[in-house]
């Protein structure tokens, strides 16, 4: 559903980002982008999001060429971004602005209640701690139904029991309505328990190194030895990566 | 901000509103303690005036001066006076803070516009903005449109600086939310500029006013047969320091109470802030 032909991108400084990524995404496939800081993934994201042009190459969302923003895409950022002057309901309600009010307000409940978060709906973002309003920023991208959700680092800023919760919470979500998901991270364990593919990208420019598509049953626990060993051929794929 | 801190020195009528304009006012428990020294003060000025101290006609005692101000509300003359200030810093005002809004926001949100406008207006910035009197009332005569105009000019300059700044730093990551979800142009304004942009235009407004107020006081003095700024002039010329007194009294309260009024406003509509002065709420 997701199509990236040959992806280059340079930057106005002349900054090399990204070279010759292609990268085909199935429909309710989870695909996660590994690889060391600044090896471009959140720089693919963004193309992807239509937020900046690719330099060459193309990117298609079912077909149709993707050049700006798209309402069948969300994003959850590495931070919440919510808008500090909207309560927490409203945030959510942030891309629903073209339904009526009703409908606005049955999709709202409905996914506060999903992310738990009914009972701070009418809160503003300074009195949420920093789980909460990514549940609210997961809220906002899912309140739409995209067909192809982003995420950029969505978990980084979270302590471990929060995120491990969070993880649960997005495959919950992601089971409801099967979206397609396309996820950033340099946590190899989170890579691991959610996606069906891993996709390692070595940097300066990044580059695809690997693509590792993943056997493991859901739901995945991180102790049994098939986990370990492929946490430890992913490791081995980014280490191959730092040592070139 | 560095609009504030530039202005900061030229507020001491209304005070610097550097702090944010959310700032609440004190507690219960703490109005207390800032009340002792004025207090204290007035309550020795007044006793030594009555002690004959203080000689009458330099500093007469705080009650003659509220005696001077009942006075003058009873005989009526008080009212064309409160009128004519009251009028002339709400024309200016509207006059400054609408022409600060509009073209702040040009230059705030349209590079091309900031570098061609901004450089110039931050030449005529430069200029102490009393120095224009003399050609003000050589361009426009002594009458009311040279003293409004001379009150917009002060009020402009920390309107346009404070939504121009405020626009420029407005969060980039906020306004790439916007666009995700498809906002582009007026819309994107409308729901992420705007509201983004109004902690610093508070700011702006508040600063502005307060050099309304001083430049209302600058505009009478020069000459005008009406104005608070008029009885500042009158009690010198007659040697009644009382009526100075009271001028100066109703020009700290008047000032005090329009900036408490934008002030209010402001708390109504940036009461999501999430700053130290909202943090305890």
């Amino acid at each position: 559903m997701l199509q990236l032909e040959h992806i280059g991108k340079q930057f106005a400084n002349g900054v090399v980002a990204l070279h010759d990524i292609s990268l085909h995404l199935q429909a309710g496939e989870i695909v996660t982008l590994v690889g060391a800081s600044g090896c471009g993934k959140s720089t693919l994201l963004r193309l992807v999001a239509g937020l900046e042009p690719p330099s060459t190459g193309r990117v298609a969302l079912a077909g149709e060429p993707l050049t700006a923003p798209h309402p069948a895409v969300g994003v959850i950022f590495q931070e919440p971004r919510l808008m500090p002057w909207l309560t927490v309901r409203a945030n959510v309600a942030f891309g629903l602005a073209q339904l009526p009010a009703a409908e606005q307000m049955a999709r709202t409940d409905a996914v506060l209640a999903r992310v738990g978060l009914s009972n701070f709906a009418d809160a503003l973002p300074r009195q949420l701690s920093g789980g909460m309003a990514q549940r609210v920023a997961i809220a906002r991208a899912l309140v739409t139904r995209p067909a192809l959700l982003l995420l950029d680092e969505p978990f980084s800023a979270l302590d471990p029991f929060t995120k491990a919760s969070m993880h649960e919470h997005l495959l919950d979500i992601w089971a409801d309505t099967r979206p397609t998901l396309l996820l950033v991270t340099h946590d190899v364990e989170e890579a691991l328990v959610l996606s069906d593919r891993v996709v390692v990208l070595h940097g300066h420019p990044g580059r695809l190194s690997q693509t590792l598509t993943l056997d493991l049953p859901r739901p995945r626990r991180r102790t049994s030895p098939e986990f370990q060993a492929w946490k430890q051929r992913v490791l081995d794929a980014l280490a191959v990566e730092v040592g070139a | 901000m560095a609009a504030s801190t530039l202005v900061a020195p030229l507020l001491a009528p209304a005070g610097p509103t550097t702090a944010s304009p959310t700032q609440r006012p004190l507690g219960p428990r703490q109005w207390p303690l800032g009340a002792v020294l004025p207090v204290a003060l007035l309550a020795l000025w007044e006793v030594l005036a009555r002690l004959g101290v203080l000689p009458p006609n330099l500093l007469p005692a705080p009650s003659r001066v509220l005696t001077t101000i009942a006075e003058l509300a009873r005989t009526g003359e008080l009212w064309p006076h409160l009128g004519f200030t009251l009028g002339r810093v709400a024309l200016g005002f509207g006059l400054g803070a609408g022409l600060g809004t509009g073209l702040g926001a040009l230059t705030g949100y349209l590079p091309l516009m900031r570098r061609l406008l901004d450089p110039l207006l931050q030449g005529l910035r430069n200029i102490p903005s009393l120095a224009w009197v003399p050609l003000f009332i050589l361009w426009l005569g002594i009458y009311e449109t040279s003293k409004v105009v001379l009150i917009a000019v002060g009020v402009f300059f920390p309107v346009y600086l404070g939504v121009m700044t405020g626009i420029q730093q407005v969060d980039r990551k906020l306004v790439e939310v916007g666009r995700v979800y498809g906002l582009a142009g007026l819309a994107l304004v409308r729901r992420v500029f705007l509201p983004a942009t109004l902690p610093a235009y508070f700011v702006g407004l508040r600063n502005g006013l307060g050099l309304g107020w001083m430049f209302v006081v600058a505009a009478e003095i020069m000459g005008a047969n009406k104005g608070l700024g008029f009885l500042l002039i009158d009690g010198q010329m007659t040697g009644r320091p009382q009526t100075i007194l009271a001028s100066i009294l109703l020009f700290a309260v008047l000032g005090r109470c329009t900036d408490s009024l934008l002030a209010l406003l402001g708390r109504r509509l940036l009461h999501w802030q999430d700053t130290h002065g909202t943090s305890f709420s």
